[in-house]
């Protein structure tokens, strides 16, 4: 008999062990639901770990307002047919409250006033941890992440003050008022995602396979043509065949010209590839660390 | 809108059974080349992404540097950026069609044991970098010494910058000879050697043509190709409960599932067990999946064991065989090393401890010696154990840990510790 399990299967083996692990040490554990790949695939192995029992957290989705409409149909089916609850956290509430500015200009987007409602909506919730689909190769400040990512009291992470991740020990301790960030299949690849989520055969979004849409080039990137973009006059709107390697919301996602209409194709450009899956991230490209400073101030 | 796969479905499930999942750790000094190695290994097996390298090579030129330092891909933190230095430990992917790698990049300063320690303590492989001017330095004794207390089943140490010492076989048997003597104090099996250069590319991915004397693997072929299926346990059964499963609802009303992640050993459905703390014994009724049941449950398999008869069992309970059993006791040596930068180790000081699931307290009752991580000396003078120090240490817990030697299981003889006030790791521990 051969006791060898292949990568994908001790992947997810290692995030139902951390899934497990934050339901058996915090009180009120939520799952940060984005409609991304990422968090149908965290979403999909808390199904998995709980197993027979219901996935003992619900999940908080921060609306910007500006979601591509397949993402919060999406969303809606997979709450219904896994029985989970749902909270929406509110962008255009909090701009309407005065709690937060729109932004303005060329590349004004929603993203920096999530953090802000996220924050909000933790603290409403009190949630004492809140699991998050992060993967460590997805960016250079993730790269150094933990498994359970410790914030202080205001969110903040300071990247000099995690505490060491030994074998299979998770220190979750805290202090009133702190939370835990948790990031469960922090040792996924993009590829590892696809590899799985194929295998498994999980639905996914429209938005991840090739299809026809307007587009417009700025800075060497496509973005989806929208109402909520502001475009200068000479950027000139055309069709594309294209897809979303990741997804943020309409005002940051770059879109890549694609063929690939299956998981397989996907699969097969994924392995190809020469660009990172965020490089057509608008939101990580502001500096070079980007990430990293909105990290400090309590983002995802 | 959602695409179901099924209509799509040409993947078949097992389409990616061949595929194992290495974990390796680097060590070497801040100018050994460790970084460049590195990024040497993700660009050659073309894992670095075009735009990514775009992206390092303007910071090169922005810097004035020559060619593109491929260092710069593994730096990940401004402050990193700004020094030149890794603080951190970096974790890096990238995949052959043979295996998945995790690369755990520590630094490599005396200051940075704690990180070092952390990215050994899941490592297959131990990749120990020594600069060839300079041969075997402290800085590679104290790598090989934490290689070995982690007990990383396999090291491999590369010589490099072989282009500056004229790819010279010599110095090549020199320094092999040199860290093969050191080696052999230490308690580590399976070491390789290879000589390479990371700036060239020299029998990293590709074989070097200035070294036709060297036979050996090249890293990649070697790292593709290491025996690492029986790194684990299968001898001795230890299954940790973590989370206790209760669906409460119709379809599974008297469902107890007992949750956890195989630490050790085989458990079929029908084995007879023995419970811990009670030692209470029963027989494996069912080991569940989502996937559905399995007939066997192996590490690092994570299922859900459930029991023929009504026994409870809780988070830190263990369930084992009844022939064989780990040790159970409150009296546990260890070789801790020590993280905290605020405060040593305090004698008769109160600490947390986690175990497998477990969670105990305990007290410090002694430290034997403090050992030098550069010559392994045993240090009965100076016993305070500070930050990156590592010492051998008696606990007393404040109740029963059920434990293997760490040589024996690198989960079940494992340990953290945590402080009270801060709620900071401030040691881990291997029992002895």
């Amino acid at each position: 008999m051969d006791y060898h399990i292949n990568h994908l299967r001790e992947l997810e083996s290692e995030s139902i062990f951390v899934l497990r692990e934050v339901a058996a040490q915090f009180e009120n554990p939520v799952i940060l639901f984005s409609g991304g790949k990422d968090s149908i695939l965290m979403t999909y192995l808390a199904v998995k770990a709980f197993y027979p029992a219901r996935v003992p957290f619900p999940l908080l989705h921060i609306d910007t307002g500006h979601n591509f409409p397949e993402t919060i149909e999406f969303r809606d089916e997979l709450v219904e047919k896994y029985g989970l609850k749902l909270s929406v956290g509110s962008v255009p509430e909090a701009i309407e409250a005065g709690m937060v500015t729109e932004e303005r200009g060329l590349n004004a987007s929603r993203n920096l006033l999530q953090t802000t409602v996220l924050l909000e909506s933790l603290e409403k919730g009190k949630y004492d941890a809140a699991l998050g689909g992060g993967r460590r190769d997805e960016e250079k400040a993730r790269a150094k992440e933990r498994f359970f990512s410790h914030r202080d009291e205001f969110g903040q992470w300071d990247p000099k003050n995690q505490r060491p991740e030994l074998w299979n020990l998770f220190n979750g301790k805290k202090a009133l008022g702190e939370h835990f960030r948790i990031f469960p299949i922090s040792n996924w690849t993009e590829l590892d995602v696809w590899q799985y989520l194929a295998i498994e055969q999980v639905p996914l979004p429209s938005l991840y396979f090739a299809h026809t849409r307007k587009v417009f080039e700025r800075d060497g990137v496509l973005l989806a043509d929208s109402e909520f973009i502001f475009k200068k006059t000479d950027e000139q709107v055309f069709e594309a065949e294209v897809r979303c390697r990741t997804i943020g919301d309409m005002t940051c996602t770059g879109v890549w010209r694609s063929h690939a209409k299956t998981v397989e194709e996907i699969i097969e450009e994924v392995s190809t590839t020469h660009q990172t899956e965020r490089g057509g991230r608008t939101d990580d490209k502001r500096s070079d660390t980007a990430m990293e400073d909105r990290k400090k101030h309590g983002y995802f | 809108m959602t695409i179901n796969n099924t209509d799509n479905q040409t993947i078949p499930q097992d389409a990616f059974n061949d595929s194992e999942l290495l974990r390796f750790s680097t060590a070497g000094s801040v100018d050994d080349g460790k970084s460049t190695l590195i990024g040497r290994l993700l660009f050659d097996s073309k894992s670095i992404f075009e735009d990514q390298y775009e992206a390092v090579k303007t910071v090169s030129e922005r810097r004035g540097e020559d060619g593109v330092n491929l260092a710069l891909l593994t730096d990940g933190l401004k402050s990193e950026r700004e020094q030149g230095i890794t603080i951190d430990v970096a974790y890096r992917y990238f995949s052959t069609p043979k295996r998945k790698f995790i690369i755990a990049d520590t630094p490599g300063h005396i200051q940075y044991t704690r990180n070092m320690v952390t990215g050994a303590s899941t490592a297959n492989v131990s990749l120990i970098l020594i600069d060839a001017r300079n041969g075997v330095m402290e800085q590679t004794r104290r790598h090989a010494i934490i290689a070995s207390l982690l007990q990383i089943p396999h090291l491999v140490v590369c010589i490099n910058k072989m282009d500056l010492v004229d790819y010279s076989r010599d110095r090549y048997e020199e320094i092999k000879e040199e860290f093969e003597k050191f080696a052999s104090k230490l308690d580590v099996v399976d070491v390789s050697f290879i000589p390479i250069s990371a700036l060239k590319g020299d029998n990293i991915v590709n074989r070097s043509k200035s070294m036709p004397w060297y036979e050996g693997p090249t890293l990649l072929y070697y790292l593709e190709n290491v025996h690492i299926a029986s790194d684990h346990n299968f001898i001795d059964s230890r299954f940790p409960v973590q989370h206790v499963l209760r669906p409460y609802n119709d379809d599974f009303h008297d469902y107890r599932g007992y949750a956890g992640r195989v630490a050790g050993g085989i458990f079929k459905k029908g084995d007879e067990v023995m419970l811990l703390p009670s030692g209470f014994t029963t027989r494996i009724a069912k080991i569940d999946t989502f996937d559905g049941e399995l007939e066997n449950a192996f590490p690092p398999q994570s299922v859900s064991i459930l029991l023929e008869d009504d026994l409870d069992l809780s988070r830190g309970d263990m369930i084992v065989r009844p022939h064989n059993q780990p040790k159970v006791g409150q009296d546990i040596e260890v070789m801790l090393c020590w993280f905290d930068h605020e405060r040593p180790i305090q004698i008769r000081g109160k600490y947390t401890v986690l175990h497998t699931t477990n969670e105990v307290r305990c007290l410090v009752k002694d430290v034997r010696y403090k050992l030098d991580i550069n010559t392994l000396h045993r240090n009965q003078e100076d016993k305070v154990l500070q930050m990156n120090d590592i010492g051998r240490v008696v606990l007393r817990t404040t109740k029963p840990l059920y434990f293997d030697s760490y040589r024996t299981n690198r989960i079940t003889g494992s340990l953290i510790l945590i402080d009270e006030a801060t709620n900071n790791t401030v040691a881990a521990g291997m029992i002895i």
